[in-house]
């Protein structure tokens, strides 16, 4: 799978992200280690506090340097990015790499029209006339299919609807043809009907434009959807990773049985109760020592005190103790035919 | 009046909800949105009506308006065959005993400088539901209802997880003993993980208590696992309504099968119907019926005439003049 003369799009190897807070150091990210390849569907799945808006924004250099310390190597196509000057870092930052936040009014400014804003981003990036650069802006807003982009152009974020907002910002995103779109729960805001087209539109961006996207969500559906490979995060670390098909197939954590076993099925029988799993995430400053999951894990046992065993470096892989026979029997538990209600 | 059979528990009829916009100080100005436009729902003693639609569906407005919360425009609404449209304050006091209310969000519901014990235990006083020396042991019996140990009475709210902030929200609607709980989006803040417990909670204390809700949530699968009965909404109007899995199976209208084929599933299976287009503004609704822009299957009569919800076979109710075949 590695291809040792071309660099990986984005390598992140060994990622260590933690804060000073008024009680101390709290490390938010532990051990994080992924990368991606060009053209690639990555999708980074956790609840909140589990680290996956965290660990992107630090490698992108998007938080603070005076209360966040980055630890580890981040490197794109080759290059490393980590702790790289601002100046250097928006050269690479909404060219080869852009940004789509979960929340689209936070990444626009209420007080210039969505066109100013694209003509905006275009020409800190190349150097092309004002009317080229609209011409350019009106054609991305066609893409991502607003109706009359040219009227669209020259509206103010607060006249759009939250869907066409989102599109607004995923035109801009993609006004440099980006290598990779990072996604930060791009579609958690929107309706189920809007969420669909912004799905398809991105697997379009990606068939069409090859760009790589990492999309981090929270909900296993959309991974589904969308995914070629998923990493599932948890407390600060990948529990588990491996490709959609596999996962999907034969998810081999304990918490990721959870969450898909979690989900209320819109079709089939409806469980009597649905399987949850007990307790809640924790959140950075008391992340359990040992396995973070074992206090909320059903089948937790001795070893579960200690640390599992690193991820390896490739296929699909869990951060357990469990062996492949307890997880198969741990998963036929939880997904075997569930009872139904009368 | 005794609720029986025939008298639902809460009844609205043609119940309307408009807002002026743009209303300046000249005479005449402004216009006026239909939030819910003319809604007749009957809901009845020990059912879980599942109330679904995208935002600006009307949804939160109705359930707000079959609460009292906020005053109503037009039609009625009837709470055990009583008329409480035009009740003042004073009057729907009881009925409020009744009838309670869980929000979305925990945090903005919960107030942060009071104990849970304060805020559990000033209903019980104003409402004088319990004598002030049984306040204590109903506080513990509440706790232990929603799952909650006792001491965390003694606990402000920010010392709270979501989901347990919004197991405290729950045990505040159960402290009056109500018989009809509206809850609106009541889990779509919670993690994954946490949402499941606190659906499988719902479910308890309905089986325990003999409650009525009234569900609100956009998210499909929720309103499935809780409902016995499913109400559709688009722009202010209840397109269709129906038996929760009967619905999910074989949706009638085609807003229903679009909505339902937008979920993203687990195991890919069925085309996707992806919808044009936004919801349409309010304040200029479609002059026909109120999905004729984006429906794939609309004709002239679609785009001039509105249906009307029409009742079925197997207390199914549809408003579309070319229903879908089950």
């Amino acid at each position: 799978m590695t291809d040792p003369i071309r660099p990986a799009l984005l390598d992140v190897d060994h990622l260590k992200v933690s804060f000073a807070t008024d009680r101390g150091r709290v490390t938010a990210i532990n051990d994080v280690s992924f990368r991606i390849d060009d053209g690639e569907f990555v999708a980074i799945v956790g609840e909140s506090g589990s680290g996956k808006t965290v660990s992107l924004l630090s490698i992108l250099g998007l938080t603070d340097r005076r209360t966040t310390f980055v630890e580890g190597t981040a490197a794109f196509r080759g290059r490393p990015i980590l702790g790289l000057p601002d100046r250097e870092l928006r050269r690479i930052r909404g060219k080869q790499i852009a940004f789509i936040p979960q929340d689209p009014l936070t990444a626009l400014t209420p007080v210039h029209t969505i066109g100013w804003q694209i003509v905006e981003q275009i020409r800190t990036h190349e150097t092309v006339s004002k009317e080229a650069a609209k011409k350019r802006a009106i054609e991305l807003l066609d893409e991502v299919g607003l109706p009359n982009p040219a009227a669209a152009f020259g509206r103010y974020p607060h006249q759009l609807s939250g869907g066409m907002r989102q599109r607004a910002v995923i035109a801009m995103a993609l006004s440099c043809n980006p290598a990779l779109l990072v996604a930060d729960e791009p579609t958690t805001a929107l309706d189920v009907t809007v969420q669909a087209q912004v799905l398809d539109l991105l697997k379009r961006l990606r068939r069409d434009h090859g760009s790589a996207i990492i999309l981090i969500t929270h909900d296993m559906g959309v991974v589904a959807e969308v995914a070629d490979r998923v990493m599932v995060m948890y407390a600060g670390r990948v529990i588990e990773r491996g490709t959609a098909r596999e996962i999907f197939a034969a998810p081999e954590h304990p918490y990721t049985w959870g969450l898909m076993a979690s989900i209320p099925p819109v079709e089939g029988p409806r469980p009597h109760r649905l399987p949850s799993i007990p307790g809640t995430p924790p959140t950075p400053a008391n992340i359990p020592p040992g396995c973070a999951f074992a206090p909320r894990c059903a089948h937790r046992f001795a070893p579960c005190a200690g640390l599992p065993p690193a991820l390896s470096a490739s296929g699909h892989d869990a951060f357990c103790f469990l062996d492949d026979n307890a997880r198969a029997a741990g998963r036929a538990a939880l997904f075997a035919a569930p009872e139904t209600a009368a | 009046m005794t609720p029986s059979k025939a008298t639902p528990l809460l009844e609205a009829r043609e119940l309307s909800k408009r807002y002026m916009v743009g209303k300046t100080f000249m005479p005449g100005s402004g216009r006026a949105v239909h939030a819910v436009d003319k809604v007749s729902l009957s809901v009845w003693a020990g059912e879980t009506v599942g109330l679904v639609g995208e935002s600006g569906s009307g949804k939160s407005t109705l359930g707000r308006c079959l609460t009292r919360l906020y005053d109503i425009s037009g039609g009625q609404l009837l709470y055990e065959g009583e008329d409480i449209s035009e009740a003042t304050a004073r009057e729907l006091l009881p009925i409020r005993r009744k009838m309670q209310m869980i929000f979305q969000d925990p945090s903005a519901s919960l107030n942060p400088r009071r104990r849970v014990r304060d805020m559990l235990a000033e209903p019980l006083a104003v409402h004088k539901i319990r004598p002030r020396n049984e306040i204590g042991d109903r506080l513990a019996e509440l706790m232990g209802l929603v799952g909650l140990p006792v001491e965390y009475l003694d606990r402000y709210p920010h010392e709270f997880s979501g989901g347990q902030r919004q197991r405290i929200g729950i045990a505040r609607a159960l402290a009056m003993e109500p018989q009809l709980i509206v809850a609106d989006e009541p889990v779509s803040a919670l993690d994954v993980s946490v949402q499941a417990q606190v659906v499988n909670l719902f479910a308890d204390l309905r089986e325990r208590l003999n409650l009525t809700y009234v569900f609100i949530a956009h998210d499909l699968g929720v309103v499935r696992q809780v409902s016995t009965r499913v109400v559709v909404m688009y722009l202010g109007t209840i397109v269709e309504m129906g038996e929760t899995e009967s619905l999910f199976a074989a949706p009638a209208h085609p807003y229903t099968r679009a909505l339902l084929s937008a979920i993203p599933r687990l195991s890919a299976s069925g085309e996707r119907i992806v919808l044009e287009g936004d919801l349409p503004s309010p304040l200029d609704p479609p002059k026909g019926c109120v999905f004729s822009t984006r429906c794939p299957l609309a004709t002239d009569l679609c785009r001039n005439e509105r249906p009307k919800l029409t009742a079925g076979a197997n207390g199914r109710s549809v408003a579309c003049h070319t229903p879908l075949a089950s």
